[in-house]
């Protein structure tokens, strides 16, 4: 044998390579039971390995296989994949392409890429209190220049609207690329003979098939931005009238501006009442009449005064709770059919402050300067309350409590929510002749105050944290630049402990 | 296990002489132990040898008919020294466990059994967790066999060859009167390939009849002097025994032709990885014919010096393929070689990573560089001189970009509260020391939790905080061990610890129902009826018996508050002694298996039945993510609304959720915000409940129109 060559191997007999990249629970282990059962049935050899046990809980995992034609002689198979060794690599989420990449599992002179393009938020994108959110933009892109083909579309949604799992689609994405040598009908076969869920499973199937056939013809395109949409609006005749010509307002503002402000508009009439929507139009005149071309002053005071006004108070909670709307949302949401009856628990926990908060101003100051009263209020109020809206008086409570949105001017929160924005507005629109960019960024600070109760102290103390390094930067020419790096160092972690560092190095600037 | 059926499994043991087995590689395993009569069975489950204990566990009935004995054993320690059934009886025993960590445990036992040495078969089925998707430390499980001289096989990784093996394994045992370990690493375990069955064998002596006519040998108990005897026994007479039987058996495999100036020699193992380089250098082709000659030790202990030598023979230069470290196998053969006054030079971790696992490229890396080094002239020409060597693209922008994906808690997990309300009481009572265990609950060491400073091994838990105990210290030190770790070896050792020694500690026993991490075995506090097992021993009878005063147990782990004002009353009694908390909730994983079906099947019957699902009101959530940093469950995600208006994404629940509760319960302990709901959905509601709905309903829209009636409504268009 010592001279020997290495058979040469037919292009027909060489080994496919196919690694699965999947979270754990997306139902990697059936997918690849599927397409060593596909193989075996069109006369060639498989095997599959992966690396389940706890490792698997949630986590990124591989599943390998590798399968030849059958010549009646076992094949040597490796166990694991290699870089630059894999024809096919099927990844059950976009990160999970993204990750295969770097492990270089995908090479542009052989490897097929079949990715989902949905996300699955990992645990640090979601626990940032800004947006922690890797972009899948640039992921899509790696995967453009490093795969020789690939096809992406949303396999989970497909899914789902079959009622089945992504196993299913990513199946038939695979069958409809036609990486594998095997005709549509076996793969059918055996999802058939999986028994339970079958028929969903081949709907899923058939529909990433198809879909996976046409996109190199037509490439998946980024989801189309919406299209600003008009809101129809019902009302009294009266109230409708009075709409109208705060409609007019708006339309009279430059185009760039309009379509924020219309959305402010609603967002705060809906809110309040009519009136104050003409407050908030009055307001976001004074930044219009400062601004110039461009309108980046306008656009995000139309948008953070819509936020600031709508500030969350009980009255706000329990009013969108009581509307018809939600409920038509949840039953949709929930998935509630004919026949079945809906239960809904809302989960409250309130606080003196929020008691103090909903009642007259004077009231209100009155008990929050005395500790002992407070307290003694504080220990009848403070727990959790389980409110049942589906039933009467659950939802009679919360739609009295919705109503007192009437009266809403006049009670606490209001004078401090009001206070609060009149001081952060004014210093926006004071710094306008000076720094406009700056001034741009004040405003932008609203994005900070957000959550309820410790949260929401937090992040006061985040949004003043944050304008606390106004003066250590005005005069300088990158001062909007400073402002804007200390909010996003801001909604980085919960404590704040990246804005601290941040404002430590500004204070060495000087 | 009762939450799962291996009814297809048990089937395929079943299978006669010439049937062909297609399946696992674990499950071959444990058809090749009845195919070897073994007479009993014992082990302990873990990542990747749990499957061979939980298909065992469901074949009672041809256990049975076998007169095969099996056990799921307390621990590892307790597997092995079952195998002293071995001792003086001729029967075949076999125990299994995850290794190292299993083999660290077992040690006691190894070494006393090795000592004695065995008359019929024992054999250990190692469970190699080394390399991607380990959740272990790194460690060798070939140190064991050497320090305590017990054999070790390490077959090539396909199901005929470890079939074979376990053959081997008994019979080398017995030649040499020596307990075989036989190593299986993760891919192997669950690799799925083929093999021509046999029929199962009834062992030559089962354990009733052993019991029946006991037998004794004061030579073979480990005490003076029969001890010394004992090392003495293992030099001259059973590893002579074993060289023997390894190369007459020829256990070991050669591959390739017999001169070349190069040659490699591997573990078992390895071998198909090692094909795969040379299939890609072209020096192999699809079945594994090699070019270069290949020396295969399917026994890697002890080595067969002869005919190591022989393959040496002529040969310039050999490489070791020896993964993990220390590099015993190369260290040993240098050592032969230099004795033998050979010229042959060693190659091993010069070109091989001294650590981590020989994956694709590694071994690729690897080989390639010897014989470019060693053997050039054998290369082809892109090989010896690659014009492209680096077909890897630039990902450094993409690898800073892509999150890491730790394993987590499950949707739903009941372990999930227990930590909300440990981060909770911190942020009450400041950051305290905190010491973790093995198992599921480890993962409190990630985000978003990250509670948790050191694990010490199962079931040492609490022990790992046995230290911290100072009258001087104004905090308590916190420790968590699982219901698993428990009963393998908490009880003595951590809680029966903390008691002696006066702890002052808190300790809480995170209670799942299940040995949950390594797949959902029963345990003692199992709550389910188990046909063979007696299940249903509380823990907290357990922890009291053990001598503990201050015991809490909490039935629901999801009720939060409670959860936090408890470990807040064990932070901060005037009491001393450790404080011991029993936190019980169902794994939902397994909960999910038993209980989703039947739901399915009610509701499809026409049964009322509840379906829980937690859901987000997004107009109320404000994006900051807080109930998140309390979660981590993989339903509750972020979601972009279609809002300018809106910077940052708002919490969403998907269709996974499985309505445990813990999102509204943080909500309400932590203070967080209104917008989650809990939407029950009543199925085949019942009269009364219909009626009552219809009337709600009514009620409520006439409610709902009056005011809607009076103010401006926006419709989305």
């Amino acid at each position: 044998m010592a001279d020997q060559a290495p058979s040469t191997v037919p292009e027909a007999d060489r080994i496919i390579k196919l690694a699965v990249l999947a979270v754990g629970g997306q139902g990697g282990g059936v997918l690849t039971d599927w397409i060593t059962a596909v193989a075996e049935v069109n006369g060639y050899r498989a095997q599959s390995t992966s690396v389940a046990g706890v490792a698997q809980r949630t986590g990124a995992t591989i599943y390998y296989v590798e399968l030849c034609r059958d010549n009646g002689r076992q094949p040597v198979f490796a166990l694991s994949p290699a870089q630059g060794d894999v024809d096919i690599l099927i990844a059950s989420e976009l990160m999970e392409a993204g990750r295969a990449i770097i492990r270089g599992f995908v090479t542009p002179n052989r490897t097929t890429l079949i990715a989902s393009s949905h996300r699955i938020a990992a645990i640090s994108e979601k626990i940032e209190p800004g947006d922690g959110r890797a972009p899948s933009d640039q992921v899509m892109a790696a995967a453009k220049g490093s795969a020789k083909r690939f096809i992406s579309f949303d396999m989970e949604q497909m899914a789902l609207d079959a009622g089945s799992m992504i196993s299913a689609s990513l199946l038939g994405a695979l069958a409809g690329s036609g990486a594998l040598p095997f005709p549509r009908e076996t793969y059918e076969e055996i999802i058939r003979g999986s028994g339970r869920g079958a028929t969903a499973s081949l709907k899923a199937f058939a529909a990433a098939h198809d879909r996976a056939k046409d996109v190199e013809a037509a490439p998946d395109a980024f989801p189309p931005q919406p299209i600003p949409s008009t809101p129809n609006v019902k009302g009294p005749q009266q109230l409708l009238s009075q709409w109208q010509s705060l409609n007019a307002r708006v339309n009279a503002y430059p185009e760039l501006v309009r379509d924020m402000a219309l959305r402010g508009l609603c967002k705060v009439t809906d809110y309040q009442d009519v009136a104050y929507g003409t407050e908030y139009l009055d307001r976001l005149d004074q930044a219009v009449k400062l601004d110039s071309p461009g309108y980046a002053l306008s656009l995000s005071a139309a948008k953070h005064l819509a936020n600031a006004m709508c500030y969350d108070d009980m009255i706000r909670v329990s009013d969108l709770k009581t509307r018809s709307k939600r409920d038509t949302r949840v039953r949709s949401e929930v998935g509630v059919k004919d026949g079945t009856v809906l239960r809904l628990t809302e989960y409250f926990h309130p606080r003196i402050e929020e008691f103090c908060g909903t009642l007259p101003t004077g009231l209100g100051r009155y008990i929050e300067s005395r500790p002992k009263v407070s307290a003694w209020l504080d220990r009848r109020i403070n727990r959790g309350r389980r409110i049942r809206t589906d039933s009467m008086s659950g939802f009679a409570m919360l739609w009295f409590i919705g109503g007192l949105r009437r009266w809403r001017r006049s009670l606490l929160r209001h004078q401090v929510e009001t206070a609060h924005l009149q001081h952060w507005y004014k210093l926006a629109l004071d710094h306008v002749s000076q720094d406009y960019a700056l001034a741009v960024e004040i405003l932008n600070c609203r994005r900070l105050i957000k959550g309820y109760s410790d949260t929401h102290v937090r992040a006061f103390s985040k949004f003043d944290r944050v304008l606390s390094g106004l003066d250590l930067v005005k005069g300088r020419p990158d001062a909007a630049d400073w402002i804007r790096r200390l909010r996003e160092a801001a909604l980085k972690d919960e404590e704040g402990t990246m804005l601290d560092g941040a404002l430590k190095t500004i204070a060495s600037l000087n | 296990m009762a939450e799962r059926s291996f009814a297809k499994e048990v089937e395929k043991l079943r299978l006669g002489a010439g049937e062909e087995f297609s399946g696992e590689g674990i499950l071959a395993i444990t058809k090749a132990l009845l195919q070897c009569g073994v007479g009993y069975v014992g082990g302990y489950q873990g990542a990747p040898i749990s499957h061979l204990m939980d298909v065992l566990a469901d074949a009672q009935d041809i256990l049975g008919e076998l007169g095969v004995h099996y056990e799921a054993s307390a621990s590892e320690a307790t597997a092995t020294a079952m195998l002293a059934a071995s001792v003086h009886y001729p029967i075949r025993g076999a125990a299994t466990f995850k290794s190292t960590v299993g083999t660290n445990v077992a040690s006691d036992a190894l070494a006393n059994l090795a000592s004695g040495g065995v008359t019929g078969g024992a054999l250990i089925i190692v469970g190699e967790d080394y390399g991607e998707g380990s959740s272990i430390m790194q460690e060798r499980s070939h140190a064991f066999a050497m320090k305590s001289q017990v054999w070790l096989l390490d077959p090539r990784p396909n199901l005929p060859s470890i079939v074979k093996s376990v053959e081997d394994s008994f019979e080398l045992s017995e030649a040499s009167n020596t307990p075989v370990m036989l190593l299986v690493r993760i891919r192997c375990c669950h690799v799925h390939g083929q093999f021509i069955a046999k029929d199962n064998k009834r062992p030559a002596m089962t354990v009733a009849e052993a019991l029946d006519s006991p037998r004794r040998d004061t030579k073979r108990i480990v005490l003076p002097p029969a001890s010394f005897l004992h090392e003495k026994e293992k030099i001259e007479k059973r590893w002579p025994a074993a060289v023997d039987f390894i190369r007459s058996r020829k256990i070991n495999e050669f591959f390739g032709p017999e001169i070349a100036e190069v040659g490699i020699v591997l573990q078992g193992g390895m071998y198909n990885g090692v094909i795969r380089a040379l299939q890609r250098i072209g020096l192999a082709d699809l079945y594994g014919e090699t070019q270069v000659p290949l020396y295969v030790l399917n026994a890697v202990y002890p080595l067969v010096e002869d005919e190591f030598l022989g393959f040496c023979q002529g040969k310039d230069a050999v490489l070791v393929v020896e993964e993990g470290q220390p590099n015993y196998i190369e260290q040993a053969m240098a050592s032969m070689l230099h004795k033998a006054d050979y010229t042959t030079r060693i190659i091993g971790k010069e070109v091989m990573p001294m650590a981590g696992e020989y994956t694709g490229q590694v071994m690729f890396d690897g080989v390639s560089t010897f014989l470019r080094e060693r053997a050039p002239r054998l290369l082809p020409a892109q090989i010896r001189a690659p014009n492209t060597t680096d077909m890897s693209q630039d990902v450094s922008d993409l690898t800073a970009l892509v999150p890491g994906r730790p394993p987590g808690f499950c949707t739903g997990c009941p372990e999930r509260p227990i930590f909300a309300a440990t981060k909770l009481i911190e942020q009450e009572l400041g950051h305290h020391h905190i010491a973790s265990d093995i198992g599921c609950h480890l993962f409190s060491i990630m985000p978003p939790f990250e509670l948790g400073a050191t694990t010490m091994g199962y079931g040492l838990g609490p022990a790992s905080a046995s230290a911290f105990n100072s009258p001087d210290a104004k905090r308590r030190s916190i420790s968590f061990v699982g219901d698993g770790g428990f009963w393998h070896n908490g009880l003595t050792s951590s809680i029966g610890n903390a008691v002696f020694n006066r702890n002052d500690g808190v300790i809480v026993i995170v209670d799942n129902f299940y040995s949950a991490a390594t797949g959902g075995q029963d345990i003692l506090s199992s709550r389910a009826t188990n046909r063979s097992k007696s299940t249903k021993h509380p823990i907290t009878e357990a922890v009291k018996g053990m001598g503990v005063k201050w015991v809490r147990h909490i039935e629901r782990t999801y009720d939060v508050n409670k959860m936090r004002d408890t470990l807040r009353e064990a932070l901060t009694t005037p009491e001393t002694g450790p404080k011991v908390i029993v936190a019980s909730s169902e794994c939902m994983l397994n909960r999910q298996r038993r209980e989703k079906p039947l739901i399915d099947k009610a509701i499809k019957g026409g049964e009322r039945m509840v379906k829980p699902k937690f859901g987000v009101d997004e107009d109320i959530c404000t994006g900051d993510h807080a109930c998140m940093r309390l979660s981590g469950c993989p339903s509750l995600s972020v979601k972009t609304l279609d809002d300018p208006l809106r910077d940052d994404p708002v919490a969403h629940i998907d269709q996974s959720c499985v309505g445990c509760g813990n999102c509204g319960e943080v909500a309400d302990a932590a203070v967080l915000c209104p917008s989650f709901y809990r939407a029950d959905v009543v199925h085949n509601p019942g009269t009364w409940d219909r009626f009552a709905d219809n009337i709600r309903r009514k009620l409520i829209g006439m409610m709902q129109n009056w005011r809607e009636r009076r103010r401006l409504e926006f419709v989305d268009a």
